[in-house]
């Protein structure tokens, strides 16, 4: 083997990496957060006695699930600028990981409510609460604590998905090593710090979720 | 000059799509193959064993697939290996999808019950066929419905291919996006090629999960 590893040749560039990171963690956040809500929002709509609501839902869900994140990016990127719906870089990734998690949320969501008994949704009902605070406090809570492990694991996929908005030039980790890389011919040694850089991204964004498991989801409950 | 969306743009994209059941094939069957020593390591009575194909995991299961593509695509040559896209995509995707597969099944067969391997000891069966006749059969059924899971992710995993320059179905909607204009047509062309790939085998996988679920 001839090469030479030179991984010095990163170093100078190490403010820009930072600067990437953040901001790659901050898209994965908010993209998060907007997706729960859109997750609840989508099992309660799949949950509402209107037909054409859990229809929406229902396709909703199917569509982002079977389809790869690439596709779904362009689509919103590329494609709805023809009907004159066009998004800068940053919102159409923000936009397309927030549906893209919403959809998956969604699906984990709905696995935690179906498993709360049925009697339960009863006795709130019959202790005189609205639906809403039925949902909230009988419902949503409870059924949150089961689907965490398996939500926090989705919400970190996320953040690896960010990776992907490179490719409409979305200002984040990836693209910039990119542009690094163009800049250094150093490709090995700069997408071996690159996936450094996201495992350790991966490895905060899991040890927050166990922080917020400990404060909200451990017994007894405050 | 932009070109209309006829039937030969149709057809190009309908191409990338065979080309996409091919890579996730072969990343499949290769997963498969070292998902097993994956999971069988996993769930080894060495510890080094252990912890080593622990941390293989952590590490495709922490980092994007993007970067492990791109890790292969530009690694290989650096290590003299000059090779096609086609392959080192589908090194890549092998690797990913073994790290996958190994955690999958080393769930199915640690969800088999101790008394079944004990058992089979008992009856002064060896490693071998402790695993090929009594854990293995049961830990597979235990673990099809999140393996058919995985497939869909695997294939759409396969759309990273196209941002290293692999013409698969992705790629393809790109170039026939380009070339006529009409990429709101061509991208949902695309949706939908992997939609009737993947929304069968969801449903399959669905299907199992409610099948095999544990009775409550």
């Amino acid at each position: 083997m001839t090469y030479k590893f030179d991984f010095g040749v990163l170093l100078p560039y190490w403010p820009q990496l930072l600067h990437a990171c953040l901001l790659t963690l901050w898209l994965a956040a908010t993209a998060v957060i907007c997706g729960f809500i859109i997750g609840i929002v989508t099992v309660v709509a799949r949950r509402s006695g209107l037909k054409f609501l859990r229809a929406i839902a229902l396709t909703y869900i199917e569509v982002i699930r079977n389809t790869p994140f690439l596709v779904q990016v362009f689509f919103i990127f590329f494609g709805l600028p023809t009907i004159g719906i066009s998004f800068t870089p940053w919102t159409a990734a923000f936009l397309a990981l927030s549906l893209n998690c919403g959809a998956f949320s969604a699906e984990i969501i709905r696995g935690g409510v179906d498993a709360i008994p049925r009697g339960q949704f009863e006795a709130g009902a019959a202790l005189g609460l609205t639906p809403l605070q039925v949902f909230r406090y009988i419902i949503l809570t409870p059924a949150l604590r089961i689907i965490y492990p398996a939500l926090s694991g989705q919400f970190v996929l996320a953040l690896l998905t960010t990776s992907i908005v490179s490719s409409i030039s979305a200002e984040e980790l990836t693209s910039t090593v990119q542009l690094l890389d163009s800049d250094l011919f150093r490709s090995f040694e700069i997408y071996i710090v690159a996936t450094l850089l996201y495992f350790a991204l991966s490895t905060i964004f899991s040890l927050i979720f166990k922080g917020i498991d400990r404060a909200f989801f451990s017994y007894p409950i405050k | 000059m932009i070109r209309d969306f006829g039937l030969l743009e149709v057809l190009t994209i309908l191409q990338g799509m065979w080309t996409t059941l091919a890579l996730s094939a072969v990343a499949f069957v290769g997963g498969g193959i070292f998902g097993t020593l994956v999971a069988l390591s996993r769930t080894s009575a060495w510890t080094w064993l252990r912890i080593t194909s622990a941390a293989y995991i952590d590490f495709f299961q922490g980092t994007p697939l993007l970067m492990q593509l791109f890790l292969v695509y530009f690694g290989l040559p650096v290590f003299g290996f000059h090779v096609s896209a086609w392959t080192a995509v589908a090194i890549g995707l092998t690797f990913h999808a073994s790290a996958f597969l190994g955690e999958i099944w080393r769930g199915g067969i640690q969800a088999v019950p101790r008394g079944q391997s004990e058992a089979a000891s008992a009856l002064g069966l060896g490693y071998i066929d402790r695993m090929r006749d009594v854990v293995l059969p049961q830990a597979i059924k235990l673990s099809f419905a999140p393996t058919v899971g995985f497939l869909v992710q695997l294939v759409k995993g396969t759309s990273l291919a196209a941002i290293i320059g692999f013409v698969e179905l992705s790629r393809s909607a790109q170039i026939v996006a380009s070339t006529t204009y009409k990429p709101l047509i061509a991208y949902g062309l695309a949706g939908a090629c992997y939609f009737a790939i993947c929304f069968p085998l969801s449903r399959v996988s669905a299907y199992y999960e409610r099948r095999f679920a544990p009775k409550t």
